[in-house]
This record gives C-alpha cells, sequence and structure tokens, in this order.
C-alpha cells in the first residue's frame, strides 16, 4: 500500500493542488523557476484571448458530433454483434484493430489517405463524387479528425455495450414475446433501458475524452493546430503555451477551465438523462 | 435476442453491414502495410493497388540501418513499457489487496480518495507533474516516464474488487500453515488472481507503449523518445517519404499487435472490467 500512497501522493495529489494554486501565479520558467503571484490577471487574460475561443469552440463542436456518433455506432455494432450469428468472435476481433493501434501510428497513416493524391480522393473520384484537400481546407479539417476518431473509439464502447447487452435476462424477452412484441418493441422497453446505465457511462467516458483531444491534432498540424487554427484544441493550446511560450502560469488557469467544461458537460449530461428516465 | 430465423433477409443485411464494417476496418491497415513494401516511386504514382508491384524491403533496411535513432527509440518504448507494466502489476494488487481485507486506521478515507482522484481528468495533473519532475531533476530519464505512472487509481479500484470476492478460506487456511500475510499474498493470492493480472498487463503495456503527451512533454532530447515521438519527429524530417513512415508506423504496431493476440480475450474482460460494470 505504501508505495501506491507515495506515488498517487505526489504524481497526482500534489499535482491537482499545485495546478489549483499556481493557476493564480506568474510563472517564469526560463533559468531558475520564478512564481509571482498575479491574482485573477490569468482569468482575466483569458477573456480577450481569441485563440482560447476558437480552440474552445473547434474542441466543444468536436465533442458535440463525436460523442453521439461514436455512441449510436457501438451501440449497433453490439447489437449485431449480440444477435447469435456465426463469425462473431472473428467480427469482434477485426473491428477492436483500430483500438490497440496507437494514436501516433493511426494519425500518421489517415493523413497519408487524406493526402490530396491519397487513397480517400482517389475513391470519392473512382465514385464520381468531389475530392477535397482534408489536410489543407480550414473546413474540412477538423472533420478527417473526427471522422477517424469516430471509427477508431467505437469498438471500445461496443465492447462495454455487448457485456451489458449479455447481463439482459433472456426471460424477459420470452415474456414479451408470449405477450406477442415485435422484436422493435421489445427493443425499445426492454433492451434500451436495460442500457441506460451503460450509455450514461459510455457518454461520460466519451466527454472526458472528447475534451482531452491532443496526439491527432498536434500530429495533423505539426503542433501549430492549423490550417488557420481549424484543429486547434484547448489541450494543444494548453501545450502551447506551457511550452512554446514557457508561460506557465496562463497555461494551468486555462487546465482549471477545461477541467471545469468537462465537469460542467458530465452534470448537464447527467441531468438529461435523470429528465428522461422520469418517463 | 433478434429471432431472425423468420426473416432471411434480416441475416444477409448484418452479414452484409459486419462485414462491410470490417473491410472499412481494414482498409488503412492493409493500405499501410502494403505501402511499407513500395518502393517511394509506385507510392507517389496515384493508384490503388494493395499489392506492391515491386516488393521491397529496402523500407525497413532503412529505417534500422540508416537512421540511428529508430532503434533506440524502440528500445526506450520497450523499456518504459515494459517496467511501468511490472511495477503497476505489484504495486496496483499490493495496494487492492490492502484496500480489500487489512483494516488500518484511515482505510476508508484512502479508498475514497482513490475514488475521488478517479473522476479528475488527467491533463491537469500534467503541467503540474513537469514541474515537479523537473525539480527532481527527471525530464529526459526513464524514471521521469515510469515513476509517475506506475501506480493507476482505475486498477487499484478493480483488483480491490477482484479481491473483495476472493474465498477468504483459502487465506485462512494458508495463514493456518503458518505463511504470514506476504507469503500468503505471493503464494497463494496472487497466483489466482491471473485473469485480472492479466487484463491489467495488457491494458497498462498498450497505454504505455501508445502514450503520446506525456514523453512528449517529459523528453526533449531526441535520444530518450519514446516511438510515438520519434515517429512524429521523422515526419517532419521525411515528410514525402511516407514509405519510411509507413514501414515505422508498422514496426510500432507489431508488438501492441502480438500482446493483443495473445491476451485477446482479457483485453475484452479488462474493457468491461474498467468499465460499466464494477
Amino acid at each position: 500500500m505504501t508505495p501506491a500512497i507515495v506515488i498517487l501522493g505526489a504524481f497526482l495529489v500534489l499535482p491537482i493542488i499545485c495546478a489549483i494554486v499556481l493557476a493564480f501565479y506568474r510563472v517564469q520558467l526560463l533559468g531558475e523557476v520564478d512564481f509571482r503571484f498575479a491574482g485573477l490577471r490569468n482569468f482575466i487574460r483569458i477573456q480577450d484571448d481569441e485563440r482560447v475561443w476558437i480552440a474552445l469552440q473547434n474542441t466543444i463542436q468536436y465533442v458535440l458530433i463525436v460523442v453521439p456518433c461514436q455512441t449510436i455506432l457501438a451501440l449497433l455494432l453490439a447489437l449485431l454483434l449480440n444477435a447469435k450469428i456465426r463469425g462473431r468472435s472473428w467480427f469482434r476481433v477485426a473491428f477492436f484493430l483500430p483500438t490497440v493501434t496507437s494514436s501516433a501510428v493511426l494519425t500518421l497513416i489517415f493523413m497519408w489517405i487524406y493526402n490530396s493524391n491519397g487513397l480517400l480522393n482517389n475513391f470519392l473520384s473512382f465514385l464520381g463524387l468531389p475530392t477535397y484537400n482534408w489536410l489543407g481546407d480550414p473546413e474540412v479539417a477538423l472533420k478527417g479528425i473526427m471522422l477517424m476518431n469516430i471509427w477508431a473509439t467505437a469498438p471500445l464502447f461496443m465492447v462495454i455495450y455487448l457485456a451489458a447487452l449479455q447481463d439482459i435476462p433472456e426471460s424477459l424477452y420470452e415474456a414479451a414475446s408470449i405477450d406477442g412484441a415485435t422484436t422493435w418493441e421489445k427493443f425499445w422497453c426492454i433492451t434500451l433501458p436495460f442500457l441506460k446505465p451503460v450509455t450514461f457511462f459510455v457518454i461520460t467516458i466519451g466527454i472526458i475524452g472528447t475534451f482531452q483531444l491532443f496526439d491527432q491534432s498536434y500530429i495533423f498540424s505539426n503542433g501549430s493546430g492549423g490550417p488557420d487554427n481549424s484543429t486547434l484544441t484547448i489541450v494543444l493550446l494548453i501545450y502551447q503555451y506551457a511550452f512554446n511560450r514557457l508561460d506557465m502560469g496562463y497555461a494551468l488557469a486555462l487546465t482549471l477551465i477545461l477541467a471545469l467544461t468537462i465537469m460542467i458537460a458530465t452534470l448537464i449530461q447527467r441531468y438529461f438523462f435523470k429528465e428522461e428516465s422520469l418517463d | 435476442m433478434l429471432k431472425t430465423q423468420n426473416f432471411r433477409w434480416w441475416i444477409w443485411l448484418m452479414y452484409g453491414g459486419l462485414t462491410l464494417y470490417a473491410i472499412v476496418t481494414f482498409i488503412p491497415f492493409l493500405w499501410a502495410l502494403s505501402a511499407s513494401f513500395k518502393p517511394l516511386s509506385e507510392i507517389s504514382a496515384s493508384g490503388t493497388n494493395f499489392i506492391p508491384q515491386e516488393f521491397t524491403l529496402e523500407n525497413y533496411r532503412q529505417i534500422f540501418l540508416q537512421e540511428p535513432l529508430f532503434g533506440r527509440w524502440l528500445l526506450n518504448s520497450a523499456i518504459v513499457a515494459v517496467f511501468v507494466t511490472l511495477f503497476n502489476l505489484l504495486f496496483n494488487s499490493m495496494a487492492g489487496y490492502a484496500l480489500a481485507r487489512i483494516r488500518f486506521p484511515g482505510s476508508s478515507l484512502l479508498f475514497f480518495l482513490i475514488l475521488a482522484v478517479l473522476v479528475v481528468p488527467a491533463q491537469i495533473t500534467l503541467l503540474p507533474r513537469f514541474l515537479i519532475l523537473r525539480s527532481l531533476g527527471w525530464l529526459n530519464s526513464y524514471q521521469g516516464l515510469i515513476v509517475p505512472t506506475m501506480v493507476n487509481a482505475t486498477f487499484i479500484f478493480m483488483m480491490r474488487q477482484f479481491f473483495i470476492n476472493f474465498p477468504k478460506e483459502l487465506e485462512e487456511a494458508a495463514q493456518l500453515d503458518g505463511l504470514n500475510r506476504f507469503e500468503t499474498f505471493f503464494q497463494i493470492v496472487l497466483p489466482l488472481a491471473k485473469p485480472a493480472l492479466a487484463a491489467q498487463t495488457i491494458f497498462i503495456f498498450m497505454s504505455s507503449w501508445n502514450e503520446f503527451l506525456l514523453p512528449l512533454v517529459v523528453m526533449s532530447n531526441p535520444e530518450m523518445f519514446t516511438l510515438p515521438i520519434g515517429l512524429n519527429a521523422f515526419k517532419g524530417q521525411y515528410v514525402t517519404f511516407w514509405n519510411y513512415i509507413m514501414a515505422a508506423s508498422m514496426v510500432f504496431t507489431l508488438p501492441a499487435l502480438v500482446i493483443y493476440a495473445f491476451f485477446n480475450r482479457y483485453f475484452i474482460q479488462g474493457v468491461t472490467f474498467t468499465g460499466g460494470k464494477s
């Protein structure tokens, strides 16, 4: 137990306290570290920082699109795989491939597929559809990352749904069949209500995960958040302030804003779920 | 769940959907794998042949022999991932066991603290961690990556749940036979916890192997890069040499795939274990 306490204390609890305290300081990292109390100045600065708002907008857009898509896709895949079909375990292993591959490798592969004369554009023009400059066009760059991450994360949640589906007692479906319920009615009245707690969990984890988007934007844009700030996320912005401009105090203030945003998002989500469970 | 016998078309739709999705999943990997065996000229010429016309191992030879740091990055990644995994297995199980079985002053407070820590987003700790490692002089060192991640609150919790359901009689019998707590733990309890340990192994190894942000922050000396960071630096250096980048990506992916294939069953167990059913 002791090693766990020491490590968790030194690298988890202490940093959290540090983060909260230092956000109110100006931290100079060059040469000797130098702390100067700054009061609320870091937070006031956020208001006038245009890039913070861009990053916040990008991140929220990303969360709002990716979380529902990956949740629905995961549920759909789980339902399909839960049916008694042959080759189930084979499909399960196949779908899981992107989940075990590192974000760095996935991003590199996709950057290359999104390349202006890459696989995706070849395929689109083969179908007679318009091609895009996926990497260079600010309008679509973030969407390229969204597409990739929905595809890569859905299988993880699919497994959680699968486990939950297997916990639903078969007798409920049998009883419903005797009452003459259709497949669709069984899905609405038995499966979905049963999956509610799992869905809550999947969405919460999804929100926390998507708010922390970093690796993909960093690799896509070489750390710049470009083209034209279109892939700039909050964590990437924090990274830039902390390590390119060595402005630790301000970066920490942004970190607190991020944590607050995540907490608010999960609370809103919980509120909606409570509302729904009333009817 | 779905009574499909009456609906033949349903079955076809299902198989069709699943197969289509499997194809969509495989295409990027097959494409990358085939590119890693193609010469650059074949890659640059646009075309969609998945089988290399001119099969070559030159890309792999290039990254291993001409790129002096690539082997080093591979080694760094392996060292960090292996040690992080071993420490986690040991410390998380011990802590989980202590929380499940030993009553000591403050043990319930500690348990709640661990639960509380679980809900804090990891990114908050990144910058303070950097400052702490900096003041310890651990930047650009293996311990800088290993020590902060060698305990994991999620898996302490998971191990606690596992040990709570563990039959107490076995341990009592061992104690009657004269084994002390440590002997009981290492000789009786741990060997029976293999499935939980396997799930933990694969999870921790994967996340350490694939971790991007922490090594990016901690390692600034190219010799200390782990593979994900090295790969990204590689991309900057060879921005149009997709053949090398894809070969490097394949080398990076292979160990994770082998481990996944080996522990596949436990991995899925681990997902659901750390997932919604705790």
